[in-house]
């Protein structure tokens, strides 16, 4: 059985029409019909944070979302967090600490400290506190939380 | 794994989602931080979703004369950042942050919290602590049930399926109430493996008519039978408060599990509760000295 849905939202800035089935998650959608891989899938229930993108300016967890539930919304991943720059301070930062290592959680994370960023100057605690909902294997994440501090010291013009 | 096929529906009004709900095998998904979890993995397979985040009517932290209601669509990030929440209910407030991470704050629900009646979590708790109400609704009527007669078993509540909670109604904090929440998690924001959560009242010197909840270690919030008695007076030492803690926590029965044997949760909480009570009692009687360190 498929209950198929029309849906149309804007994915990074472009808008998209599909027909959406039901039980389709927002991440295979966004993997498998877009073609848009750089967002991850590690668990597929919510535990891992590899699958976060924006959904309305929020961090999201794309595997516990229905795509016909983002019809009408605006959705950013990772591809459009890049291509329109405004995350790239964050991704110089990350390259710079070594804040990835194999990069598999990282589209995930930088989604997370994008909405992050988005508020008042977070301290090392609300880092870690945020980044408490995304697995890293690799970092140890200290080299995440001190990428996520440098560039919040610069956005908010004082030393990191 | 995917998610079986269902079919789904998003109405805009509150009487077509109550419409569809009264067919079998129809389910409300809210925030679906919990439900689309469990459909990913196959442990449900509902004919219908009933998708209820389009309808306005649900929406809302209002300051009411019966109290403080969060509406159905009231998701934790906005209990969260409430300046009504942490004025008017502040044990709320307290424990919102050990409430799971951004990202799964950004969707899920209040009421999805208390309709899914996880043992380990911290809604199901407060509504028992605060004595909250909740509204149900189905086609052509309406109940309120007190939070304590709501959570019967593992998952399992006094709502029927064709019931959806609209709201839950918090009383105000009173003036002389002081309250305390404490948890345990594996890693920061996971569901807890036990917690407790606080309310007392404040007479002269002393905390009294004491509300214990205890939650994550028993299928349902347990609140406590025997603190009717129990006070903490402002000069109550280390182990005195560690008493109380004891002779609370002895009436468990706490489940076995992944997270730890019985005794050890019967100890974990009753290291909170002596904390707890600690930090109540500084907080209540602050500049007192309080007969420790
Ligand atoms: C990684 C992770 C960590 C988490 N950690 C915590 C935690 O520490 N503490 C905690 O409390 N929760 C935690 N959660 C769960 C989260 O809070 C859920 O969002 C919440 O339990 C359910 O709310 P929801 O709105 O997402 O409901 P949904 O997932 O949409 O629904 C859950 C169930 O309730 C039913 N339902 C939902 N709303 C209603 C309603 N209004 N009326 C009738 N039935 C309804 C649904 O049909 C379904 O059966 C965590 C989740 C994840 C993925
Ligand atoms: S894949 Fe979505 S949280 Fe792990
Ligand atoms: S860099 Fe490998 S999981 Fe984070």
């Amino acid at each position: 059985m498929t209950d198929l849905h029309s849906i149309a939202f804007m994915l990074n800035g472009k808008s998209v029409t599909a027909d959406v089935d039901a039980r389709l998650h927002l991440a295979d959608f966004l993997r498998h019909t877009l073609h848009l891989t750089g967002t991850h899938i590690g668990c597929e229930h919510g535990v891992c944070g590899a699958c976060n993108v924006l959904v309305d300016g929020r961090s999201t967890r794309s595997c516990l979302m229905l795509a016909v539930q983002v019809d009408g919304a605006h959705v950013e991943t990772i591809e459009g967090l890049t291509a329109s720059g405004q995350i790239a301070d964050l991704q110089a930062a990350f390259t710079a600490r070594n804040a990835l290592q194999c990069g598999y959680c990282t589209p995930g994370v930088l989604a997370t400290a994008a909405e992050l960023l988005t508020g008042n100057k977070p301290t090392r605690d609300e880092i870690r506190d945020a980044l408490s909902g995304n697995y890293c294997r690799c970092t140890g994440y200290h080299a995440i939380v001190d990428a996520i501090e440098t560039v919040a010291g610069k956005r908010h013009g004082g030393a990191p | 794994m995917k998610a079986p096929a269902f079919a789904y529906r998003r109405p805009d009004e509150l009487a077509e989602a109550l419409s569809l709900l009264a067919d079998d095998g129809a389910q409300v998904l809210a925030g679906g931080q919990s439900l689309i979890a469990s459909l990913n993995m196959r442990l449900s397979a509902p004919a219908l979703l009933v998708d209820i985040n389009r309808i306005g009517a649900l929406r809302g932290i209002e300051d009411r004369a019966d109290g403080i209601r969060i509406g159905a669509l009231v998701r934790h990030v906005d209990v969260l950042h409430s300046p009504v929440i942490a004025r008017q209910v502040p044990l709320l407030a307290m424990a919102l942050p050990h409430v799971a991470h951004m990202a799964v704050r950004n969707r899920g629900t209040t009421c999805g919290s208390l309709a899914l009646a996880d043992p380990s979590a911290e809604m199901p708790a407060l509504a028992v602590t605060l004595n909250a109400k909740i509204v149900l609704e189905k086609q052509g009527a309406r109940r309120t049930v007190a939070a304590r007669d709501f959570f019967q078993g593992l998952y399992q509540t006094d709502r029927q399926d064709d019931e959806m909670i609209t709201e839950v109604i918090f009383p105000r904090a009173a003036d002389d109430e002081v309250f305390g929440f404490a948890e345990l998690a594996r890693r920061h924001g996971d569901f807890a493996t036990v917690g407790i959560a606080v309310r007392a009242r404040r007479s002269g010197d002393t905390l009294e008519n004491l509300d214990v909840v205890i939650f994550g270690s028993e299928a349902t919030p347990l609140l406590s039978p025997a603190t009717s008695a129990l006070r903490i007076a402002a000069d109550a030492t280390a182990p005195m408060l560690a008493d109380m803690a004891e002779a609370i926590t002895a009436t468990m029965e706490p489940m076995e599990n992944h997270q730890g044997r019985a005794d050890t949760k019967r100890k974990q909480a009753a290291v909170l509760l002596r904390r707890t009570f600690r930090d109540m009692q500084s907080r209540a009687f602050a500049g007192k000295g309080n007969g420790h360190d």
